[in-house]
């Protein structure tokens, strides 16, 4: 499943997309991130279970912003939380 | 009912139970409740099939609501909670709901019951709540392939239907209805902000537009905003819409209109997508329980 | 040689008189109404009937803002050059701080973050726009949620006891926060300061993009309100200046710039 985390306001798409059949829970991403914004979750989306990376509920109104300072206008990007995952399941939309 | 006529954005509330269905007879009985952040909805499931539902309005206790909902989807049918075998709790405020053995994202929810109501050709379903915004992709189980769900701004949510219902004073209900009385389309106010929206349509009817042209525009705006969405997931038919908005006639027309999609009629209340959906995981997880999974 | 600058804001235009590029004859500003061009026309006329001057006293006008494009070449008032925002308001803020290396904008309907050189010059920005949340429209709509003038906004926050988080990220939904907050006995003083806050958070993300290096200037109407100046000071953790007339730097930019057209 691919799961879109965030936002589209008017000033633009901001999603961190999610693939949840590559991720595998490892927690890279949420030791990585600066700000907080990832997490493990138990998989709420089937009855099955097992745990996923995904936005954490108090950012995902706001990941533009919580997001902003790993984003410089110019210069190099290197977003922690995609450098991290081995799996590659981590995309950013914007 | 509203007690106060000037409260335009007030929807009604009901409930309904299937004649013809006796719980008695039943082996499993299963509910959903699936707290939204406006409209609260619970259903009951006999073996799986539609017994019982109920839709209201959110209050501000989400345990009392759907105490409440719960209450009313069984009246006048005998059921009573306990007999009840298996709760799953959905929605925006699924945690709350006190006899819910567990709780299911709404989105999975959506899609199951959209699998439910309108069948298992259904690939994309577009659920425009209260609050909220999803665009989901499902298999042709009903399990989820692809989603996004927008729900930091009002654009292309109920709520900014609220906000022009009360402004142009016309009852939520026939906003839709209103809107397609123009003979031309008009160019749509801004569809990224209801703030900015809204006092375009200000501006607009003091230039003296008629209410229905200021709606067409309006409802225009929140149709591209939803299509910009839709198109993220990608749209794949069959097309459904469920939530409270899949009620709103300029919304679904616009959407066919341009998207050149049909969107499959509902065979039931499209706003009870998300309690049926989690009826059925209540059933799946009752025979998990029982063993027979 | 007098120069005029006109910024055609969302809510405003705010209209600079400038003679021989320094001093500032007039500042002058009326409500934008539906039709740009007669309120731009109206508003410049009763400005320049104020300053004693006819449209030939003014050699160059230059404009700038949202509804910039309405104006040109349009007559009466004939303005010869457009310009964007992020321009004008460099200008101006280096005007009037010559040690300026970031310029936050924040008017009605945009934010911006212009980052600048030593000789003045853009060197990079980012602009917010189309969302209420990250500009005054914000502030205005919670002050009607919240019963009070919008000038009392951030007064009433200065005075805050408490500091109160905002969830809702989007101008609709905090209005209905704003309500709650207000149910459960929170005071105006502690909303005020929460709104003021998000808002805060929101336009300092913004100018992270960019990077911040001081000087730090901030203009537009928003920087007028007091309670916004502390709070963004506190998000990007460095002091900010605030100068005189903030909300007539992008005009004043556009009316330096109409100076260059001498050649």
């Amino acid at each position: 499943m691919k799961a879109h985390y965030g936002y589209k306001d008017g000033s633009g798409d901001y999603f961190i997309i999610i693939d949840t059949d590559k991720c595998n829970g490892c927690q890279k991403c949420v030791e990585v991130c600066p700000y907080g914004v990832l997490e493990i979750i138990e998989d709420e989306f089937d009855i099955e279970g097992g745990s996923m990376a995904a936005v954490t509920e108090e950012h995902r109104k706001k990941i533009k912003y919580s997001c902003g300072p790993c984003k410089p206008i110019t210069g190099e990007r290197k977003l922690p939380c995609v450098l991290a995952c081995e799996a590659k399941a981590i995309i950013h939309s914007w | 009912m509203s007690d106060n006529p000037e409260e335009f954005w007030r929807w009604r509330e009901y409930r309904h139970t299937t004649p013809d269905m006796d719980w008695h007879n039943a082996k499993m009985i299963t509910a959903g409740v699936d707290i939204g952040s406006v409209g609260s909805k619970a259903a009951v499931m006999l073996d799986g099939e539609l017994y019982a539902y109920s839709a209201m309005r959110t209050g501000g206790v989400s345990e009392e609501t759907a105490i409440k909902a719960m209450n009313w989807a069984i009246e006048e049918t005998g059921l009573k909670t306990e007999n009840i075998n298996y709760v799953v709790g959905t929605g925006y405020g699924r945690v709350n709901v006190p006899f819910a053995k567990r709780t299911i994202t709404e989105i999975a929810c959506h899609a199951r019951g959209a699998h439910y109501i309108y069948g298992p050709t259904v690939r994309t379903v577009l659920d425009i709540g209260g609050q909220d915004c999803k665009a989901i992709r499902c298999d042709e189980k009903g399990k989820v392939m692809s989603f996004l769900m927008n729900d930091k701004c009002a654009a292309g949510t109920g709520r900014g239907l609220e906000v022009f219902a009360d402004l142009i004073r016309t009852p939520i209900e026939e906003l839709g209805k209103t809107s397609l009385n123009v003979e031309n389309e008009p160019q749509p106010v801004s569809n990224t902000c209801v703030i900015f929206a809204k006092a375009e349509s200000v501006a607009l009817l003091r230039q003296g537009w008629q209410k229905e042209k200021v709606s067409a525009a309006y409802h225009l705006a929140m149709v591209n905003r939803i299509i910009d969405l839709l198109t993220k997931v990608g749209i794949e038919k069959d097309f459904v819409v469920t939530g409270g908005v899949a009620k709103n006639p300029g919304i679904i027309t616009r959407l066919e209109r341009n998207l050149g999609i049909k969107p499959l009629e509902p065979k039931l209340d499209p706003i009870l997508a998300g309690a049926i959906g989690s009826a059925l995981f209540a059933k799946a997880l009752y025979e998990k329980e029982l063993g027979l999974r | 040689m007098i120069t005029a600058g006109i910024d055609v804001g969302a809510k405003y235009v705010k209209i600079v008189f400038l003679e021989e590029g320094k001093n500032i004859l007039t500042r002058a500003s009326g409500v934008v109404g539906f039709d740009i061009l007669k309120s731009v026309t109206v508003i410049s006329e009763k400005a320049l009937d104020n300053a004693g001057l006819t449209r030939d006293q003014i050699t160059h006008i230059v404009a700038t803002g949202m509804g910039r494009k309405a104006t040109l070449k349009t007559p009466p008032i004939n303005v010869e050059e457009i310009v964007p925002e992020v321009i004008a308001d460099a200008k101006g803020a280096y005007h009037l701080v010559p040690t300026v290396k970031t310029v936050i904008d924040v008017g009605a309907e945009e934010g911006r973050g212009v980052k600048i050189d030593e000789k003045g010059k853009v060197r990079d920005f980012v602009i917010n726009e189309r969302c209420a949340a990250g500009a005054g429209t914000f502030i205005e709509t919670m002050a009607r949620a919240l019963e009070v003038n919008v000038e009392d906004m951030g007064p009433l926050a200065l005075k805050s006891t408490e500091v109160i988080p905002m969830n809702a990220q989007c101008a609709v939904f905090a209005e209905s926060e704003v309500v709650s907050l207000i149910h459960s006995r929170v005071t105006k003083e502690n909303i005020s300061k929460a709104i003021h806050d998000a808002m805060a958070g929101r336009i300092a993300s913004m100018v992270l993009r960019v990077g911040v290096e001081k000087d730090v200037a901030l203009i537009g109407g928003v920087a007028r309100n007091p309670g916004f100046k502390p709070p963004l000071e506190k998000e990007l953790n460095t002091e900010i200046l605030v100068p005189d007339h903030p909300q007539y730097v992008g005009a004043l930019g556009a009316a330096l710039l109409a100076l260059k057209m001498e050649g």
